[in-house]
């Protein structure tokens, strides 16, 4: 067994005093951060008219709120008070169901388009950077703006309706995804790539049988997870009059018809998950397939 | 070098194309099964969209006609002018930016305490746990819009509210990102205090945290990118911000405004997105040393 031996005072010394200045350098940058974040912070609330004051006084506001839309349902009358409770559900089913159709048809009109566009944008296979250039800028373009705006907008040219919406969740949805395409296309492999090039095969042929199998259940994936956004989505186009269930929420909000938000709330909440739930099974399913292969 | 083998290739190959089909039949062989069941996905969804344009009332003439009426608002759109309010937009810019920092700073000083109590690491009772992540999802899915019309009834129209309604739904969504990251966080450091006879806070105060600050700091970042863009849609219900303007200047068709408006939020998000990038890099190549 070796002996522990100590070592000389003087680079002990120089040890204790290189910790220290790490140390003293380390809590100067902390302090640094912390007044820079600190100033940020005072220019923030300064700018987001930040009132203390007003949320402590009506803080109680937001409580007795959650207690009003609270329903009432006693155990002894709970059938009728559930009826009561849910009294247009009939009506709110069929608008969940067209929040879920404009959800999915955004989502395969969008993901239709970020396909596309996908290929064009991606570095490894496109070689002219004028038109990867303009496919990525529409695409931030398509990103960049909120769904919401692009309906407000549509809304005026095409009339009101779930159509706008659906039009408007496609959108986002292509500039969303196809960034996010075009950056799996852009990690794959490039061995068949140069294969199929080898062989003399088209462009359009080397994505459908070198690119495509790769990315296929990547795409999917993300194709999926933007599904559960847009259903979130969906949800509010009705507050600039684009279909789904946000307008009857809104009115219901604005009108402070209590038990009704409470309801259509509880409704979208279980929608998110259950749709939460599913995709997720869906996506461990398609990422267990490849990496089974 | 391509050019003059690759013809030579394809000829041998196809004079040889039989001795092929003999030698490689598995390569030939038409996936029948394969084939149809993508068919049958492919019709399963393409059908459903089908149905949906129906069910959403899709008509051809109206997307024709609204086609036309979106070319000739983009033809209006076209210099872009601020209209001589360029000071009032850019304050507006300035609260949006305020709301989004405000909002993600807020949901992530919450979100820290309780996403330790969603990870599995730290908690190990089940249902103590599944409580604290079932109440994060519900928080999460209520959108950002809806937190802000609820808050709006609490503190008043304005962009205090905005931020509150950001914090709400960024908590949700961070208590759950933080958990996961701590729950992926290297295990030995936390074992090695425990070996030394720390106690469990000291666990997580030197085994955890120095770990996933990196990974939580990164996405805060990520997070305050994506809520300038919401920050500036929280305004269509009164919420504060830039969304405000938007919404009123394209209810009155204003469209040069609009396209100022937008093109300003462009401008910001891709500067907010860069600054955040380096950022992001700085923090992350700080815990790759």
């Amino acid at each position: 067994m070796r002996r522990l031996t100590l070592l000389p005072p003087q680079r002990a010394a120089a040890l204790v005093g290189q910790y220290a200045a790490e140390r003293a350098s380390a809590r100067r940058r902390l302090l640094v951060t912390a007044a820079v974040m600190a100033v940020l912070l005072g220019l923030a609330s300064y700018a987001a008219e930040v009132r203390p004051f007003v949320l402590a006084a009506n803080i109680g506001k937001f409580t007795a709120y959650l207690r009003e839309i609270m329903p009432v349902l006693r155990p002894s009358h709970l059938g009728t008070d559930l009826a009561e409770w849910y009294w247009a559900l009939p009506r709110w089913l069929s608008l969940l169901g067209e929040t879920l159709l404009m959800a999915y048809l955004g989502t395969l009109l969008g993901a239709v388009g970020g396909f596309v566009l996908c290929f064009v944008a991606a570095g490894n296979l496109v070689k002219s950077a004028a038109l990867r250039f303009v496919a990525k800028r529409f695409l931030e373009v398509c990103r960049t703006v909120p769904e919401i705006v692009f309906a407000l907008i549509f809304v005026i040219a095409f009339g009101l309706g779930p159509m706008v919406g659906v039009l408007a969740l496609a959108i986002h949805t292509t500039g969303a995804l196809g960034k996010l395409f075009s950056e799996v296309v852009e990690n794959i492999d490039m061995k068949p790539v140069e294969g199929l090039t080898g062989t003399g095969a088209s462009w359009v042929g080397t994505v459908r049988f070198a690119v495509l199998p790769q990315v296929l259940s990547n795409f999917a994936s993300y194709a999926l997870l933007r599904f559960e956004i847009n259903v979130r989505g969906a949800g509010v186009m009705g507050f600039v009059g684009a279909g789904g269930i946000g307008q009857e929420l809104l009115i219901a909000i604005r009108n402070f018809y209590y038990s009704d938000v409470s309801a259509i709330l509880l409704m979208i909440v279980l929608t998110v998950f259950a749709i939460d739930f599913g995709t997720e099974r869906l996506r461990h399913h398609l990422i267990g397939a490849e990496g089974g292969r | 070098m391509t050019e003059r083998t690759r013809p030579s290739l394809r000829r041998t190959a196809l004079a040889d194309l039989d001795a092929l089909r003999a030698r490689h039949p598995g390569q030939f062989r038409t996936d029948w099964a394969g084939r149809l069941r993508v068919a049958a996905v492919l019709a399963g969804l393409f059908g459903l969209a089908a149905y949906g344009m129906w069910a959403l009332d899709f008509s051809l003439g109206r997307i024709v006609h609204g086609l036309g009426r979106l070319g000739g608002f983009a033809l209006e759109m076209l210099p872009p002018s601020a209209g001589g309010r360029f000071g009032v937009f850019l304050q507006a810019l300035g609260e949006t930016l305020g709301i989004a920092f405000l909002g993600t700073l807020t949901a992530a000083v919450f979100a820290f305490p309780v996403a330790f109590l969603a990870a599995r690491n730290v908690v190990p009772n089940p249902f103590a746990r599944f409580a604290v992540r079932r109440g994060l999802d519900v928080v999460r899915s209520v959108d950002v819009l809806i937190w802000a019309l609820i808050w709006i009834n609490v503190v008043g129209l304005g962009p205090f509210a905005g931020a509150l309604a950001i914090a709400c739904s960024d908590f949700g969504a961070f208590g759950k990102l933080f958990s996961e990251a701590i729950e992926t966080c290297d295990r030995r450091p936390a074992e090695g205090i425990a070996a030394a006879g720390g106690s469990s806070l000291h666990r997580i105060r030197f085994g955890l945290i120095p770990g996933v600050l990196p990974v939580l700091a990164s996405q805060v970042l990520y997070f305050f990118e994506s809520n300038t863009r919401s920050a500036t849609i929280i305004g269509i219900v009164g919420a504060g911000g830039i969304g405000q303007y938007l919404t009123e200047l394209i209810r009155v068709l204003e469209l040069k405004q609009v396209a100022f408006l937008v093109l300003m939020i462009l401008v910001t998000v891709a500067a907010i997105d860069w600054i955040s990038g380096r950022l992001r890099r700085a923090v992350i190549g700080g815990a790759g040393r």
